[in-house]
This record gives C-alpha cells, sequence and structure tokens, in this order.
C-alpha cells in the first residue's frame, strides 16, 4: 500500500525541477495529484507521463501570486475529488543580488512568489481542509530562510515562509490543519540550484559535512514524510535538509 | 520494498515504551535489529515476541553509561551481520524536580544516562560505521532540549548536551557518511516517561494541552515513525538536524 493511498494533493511549481519530481512520488505512493505552475505546455506534458505510468495527475494553470488561480486549483481538487488533504508550496523563485543590487521591482517579485504565494494558496487551500477534518501544508523554504546570505529578497522571502508556516500552525491545529516547512541547502539538478552552483567559489562544498550538494529526491521524500500521516504529530516544525550546513 | 531493507540496526533503552516500539517498527520495516537494555526479562520476552511474528532481534544487556557494554553491542552486531548501519539513542530518564530539589547525585545520574550514554553510544558505534561506508545515529532529545522548563532543569540541560553533541558528531563524521540527527519530542502519553510527567507536572493536563496547537498529546509510534524517516535513507541528505514532533507546541 501506498504511503499516501486515499490522498488528494495540490502542488505548486511543479511543471518542472523538484516539484516535478514531487508530482511523480506522490503518484508512486497512491496520491491523486492536481498539480500547477505557468509553464502549460511542459506541465501538460508531466500530466501525460504521469498518466501513462498508471498516476493520477491533473495539470492546472496556477500563477501562485493569483489568488483567483489558488481557488480554481482548490475548486478542481474538490470538483474531482471532494476534498483537499495536503497541499506543498513548492513554485519559487531565486535572486542573486546584494542589497544595493536589488531594484524594488525585484524585491517585489521574489516576495510576491515566495511568501506571497504561500500566504494565498494556504488561505485558499484552508477552507476546503476544515471540510476534509484537517489536512497537511508543506511549505519550502530554504536554509537561507535559517541564516544569512548574500541573496537577500530571497532570505526575506525564504524567513517569511518559516515563520507564516508557525503561525498557520498554531492557528489551525485545532483543526487538525498541520504545517510545517522544509529548508534545503544547495540542490544540484533544479535551475534554481543549477545556477546558484555556476556561481559558487570552488571550495563551497568544505562548508557541507556531507560533501556534496543534494538532489531533488532527496527533498521530495522529506516532503512526503511532513505530507504523510507518519508526520501526524508534527506541526510548526523546520525539516531541514543540507548536508549539515547549518549545524556548523 | 520494506524501508530499512539490509539494514542493521542498534537501539538503546528499547525493552519498554518508546524503545519497543521502535524495535518493532524497525523489524517490520525489513531491518535486523539488536536492542539493549538494563531489564534483562523484558529484553528477552520482546525478543522472543518480535521473532515469533517473524522479525528478527537479538537482546544484550546494555547500561548506557558503561563503555564495555556498548562495546560488546557493537561487537554484537558485527559479529551476527558483519556490519552496523544505524544506531538510535534512545535510553534516556526523567527528573521531575526543580533546581533547589535536584541533588549532585541526582544531577549526575541524569547526566550520565542521557547525555555521556549518547556520548559512549556514538563513540562505540562511529568504528563500525566507517567500516561500513556511513551510517546514521538518531538522538532523542526533546523539547526540553529546545526549550526551558520549570520541571526539570537536569533533564533539561542534558537534552540540550544531546542537541549540540549531534551536531558535532554531524559535523565531523559527514566527511564518512555518517549523519547524525537529533528528534524532540513533545509530550508523548503512552510511555512510562510521559506518563510521568502528566502525573507529576505542576499544571492540569488540560492547562498542558493548551499550549499545544493539535490540542492532543503525542503516541510513541509518531515518535518511532520520524526516528524511521531519519535512521533510512530516505532522509539521507540530513545530518545535524532536529525534527521536532510536539504537535506545534515549540512554533508557538
Amino acid at each position: 500500500m501506498g504511503r499516501l493511498e486515499g490522498k488528494v494533493a495540490i502542488i505548486s511549481g511543479a511543471s518542472s525541477g523538484q516539484g516535478r519530481d514531487e508530482v511523480k512520488l506522490f503518484c508512486d505512493e497512491g496520491a491523486k495529484v492536481i498539480f500547477g505552475d505557468i509553464q502549460d505546455e511542459k506541465g501538460k506534458a508531466l500530466e501525460t507521463e504521469v498518466r501513462n505510468s498508471d498516476g493520477e495527475a491533473t495539470y492546472v494553470h496556477l500563477d501562485v501570486t493569483s489568488e483567483s488561480d489558488w481557488q480554481k486549483a482548490v475548486s478542481k481538487s474538490v470538483e474531482l475529488y471532494g476534498k483537499l488533504d495536503i497541499l506543498i508550496n513548492n513554485a519559487g523563485v531565486f535572486l542573486r543580488k546584494t542589497l544595493e543590487e536589488t531594484s524594488e521591482c525585484e524585491w517585489d517579485f521574489v516576495q510576491s512568489i515566495n511568501s506571497k504565494g504561500v500566504f494565498l494558496g494556504s488561505k485558499s487551500a484552508i477552507s476546503a481542509m476544515k471540510k476534509s477534518g484537517g489536512g497537511s501544508i508543506v511549505n519550502i523554504s530554504s536554509i537561507a530562510g535559517l541564516i544569512g546570505v548574500v541573496a537577500l529578497a530571497y532570505g526575506a522571502s525564504k524567513g517569511a515562509v518559516r515563520l507564516l508556516t508557525k503561525s498557520i500552525a498554531v492557528q489551525y491545529g485545532p483543526d487538525g490543519i498541520r504545517c510545517n516547512s522544509v529548508h534545503p541547502g544547495i540542490i544540484r539538478e533544479t535551475g534554481m540550484g543549477d545556477t546558484l552552483i555556476e556561481n559558487l567559489e570552488e571550495d563551497y562544498l568544505s562548508d557541507i559535512p556531507l560533501g556534496r550538494f543534494g538532489i531533488p529526491i532527496e527533498i521530495a521524500l522529506a516532503v512526503l514524510f511532513l505530507a504523510s500521516d507518519e508526520s501526524s504529530y508534527m506541526t510548526g516544525s523546520e525539516l531541514v535538509l543540507d548536508g549539515g550546513l547549518v549545524a556548523k | 520494498m520494506r524501508r530499512l531493507n539490509n539494514k542493521v540496526a542498534l537501539i538503546s533503552g528499547a525493552t519498554g515504551g518508546q524503545g519497543s516500539v521502535e524495535v518493532k517498527l524497525f523489524c517490520s520495516e525489513g531491518a535486523k535489529v539488536i536492542f539493549g537494555d538494563i531489564d534483562d526479562e523484558k529484553g528477552k520476552a520482546l525478543e522472543t515476541e518480535v521473532r515469533n511474528s517473524g522479525g528478527e532481534a537479538t537482546y544484550v544487556h546494555l547500561d548506557v553509561t558503561s563503555e564495555s557494554d556498548w562495546q560488546k553491542a557493537v561487537s554484537k552486531s558485527v559479529e551476527l551481520y558483519g556490519k552496523l548501519d544505524i544506531l538510535i539513542n534512545n535510553a534516556g530518564v526523567l527528573l521531575m524536580k526543580n533546581l533547589e530539589e535536584t541533588s549532585e547525585s541526582e544531577w549526575d545520574f541524569v547526566h550520565d544516562v542521557n547525555s555521556k550514554g549518547v556520548f559512549l553510544g556514538s563513540k562505540s558505534a562511529v568504528s563500525a560505521m566507517k567500516i561500513s561506508d556511513g551510517g546514521s545515529i538518531v538522538n532523542i532529545s526533546s523539547i526540553a532540549g529546545l526549550i526551558g522548563t520549570a520541571m526539570a532543569p537536569a533533564y533539561g540541560a542534558s537534552k540540550g548536551a544531546v542537541r549540540l553533541l549531534t551536531k558535532s558528531i554531524a559535523v565531523q563524521y559527514g566527511p564518512d557518511g555518517i549523519r547524525c540527527n537529533s528528534v524532540h519530542p513533545g509530550i508523548i502519553k503512552d510511555n512510562p516517561m510521559g506518563e510521568k510527567v502528566l502525573q507529576n507536572s505542576p499544571v492540569s493536563n488540560d492547562q498542558l494541552l493548551a499550549d499545544v496547537p493539535l490540542g492532543r498529546f503525542g503516541l510513541s509510534k509518531e515518535i518511532a515513525m520520524g526516528v524511521l524517516y531519519l535512521a533510512s535513507d530516505e532522509s539521507r541528505y540530513v545530518t545535524g538536524s532536529e525534527l521536532v514532533i510536539d504537535g506545534g507546541r515549540f512554533a508557538k
């Protein structure tokens, strides 16, 4: 039996990168998945790929900064399956610029996707989850939401996600809705991670006790644990997956 | 495929409570388990119970404050299976006394079991894990290792020590492929330690629950599932991390 048998999940930012791995893993574990992104062509291709391997996934257009897109995604879940159990706020953008280099409009763009997107998604999902008698929200933050980094607009947005997560956990715990954050270190094989790695100093790996970068499936397996009933007593927690970088 | 197939695990403090739940879960996920405790009779009974249901578990006498007991436990693992992949430092004691009530000998006892026990266990396991090209150590700390509690200063200090010992092991042995993480349970109702908290707490159970967003105490199985995730290869990029399983109490 799959670890998400009988569960219905929405995953944002899921046409490529880490979100794509989450869609496939969740379907393998028996979940019914609604996934969204702004890359419709890639989304449709992934939908076909998953269905051809007997998974149940449906693509929806989802700009995470649009409340009406979120409401449509949640409605789709309720229309198809009568409920929503899991929300993975995976969509995010990275901006590698210092304080002085970052324009106001770049700041707004990063916050609107990384932080306001999580707010809008959680707000839209909560009412459906209340009707299902509970649920699990997993927010993808970053180690940049725990420690200071050069990419300051990104770090600030991920710090906001960390605390938004705890507030949701405290407020909606009595409704059986759990909310936890995941804090990846540097993950290769994703658009975001590969861009970062190209610009890193060569000896960066020496800061990572495990001596390597992470890969998307390692994040997806953590998201699976937090999404599933296996973590039924966890809420408001932070799962750091960084090869030991922050422990130093 | 089961989540701990081909893994060999050593679990301390495992004849009752939380530890015995971990032994059973690990066996059902395909691990071969060596488990230790100081209550030999209960240990032998659990060994028989697990074997009768098709699991592979072996009891050893293990006082976690004895380095030679630890060395024997690790040797048993290597003798039976040629390796050691996982160590769960689960043994612990709770002392519900405030600062002024705690005697020096009580302080020493709590630290010997909760903190030095983790040191000795990890030290004994690391050499075997290096030979196996890596491993996963999971240390059971507590939310009392993250925030101050009014009712158990010696316990909290010992669990704070475990939290940082975990991070030091992670940093030092990461290059050897050895991971080390801590688990921080809140109040768990179905084990002897949790029952002791609920019976001796200066505030009512309802008041304790009012601080827990999920509105209930935890179950040993819920901790064991967190330990399973950290022990398995699913968490292979996780080291030096803290897994808080407390119904949201610490998030407030």
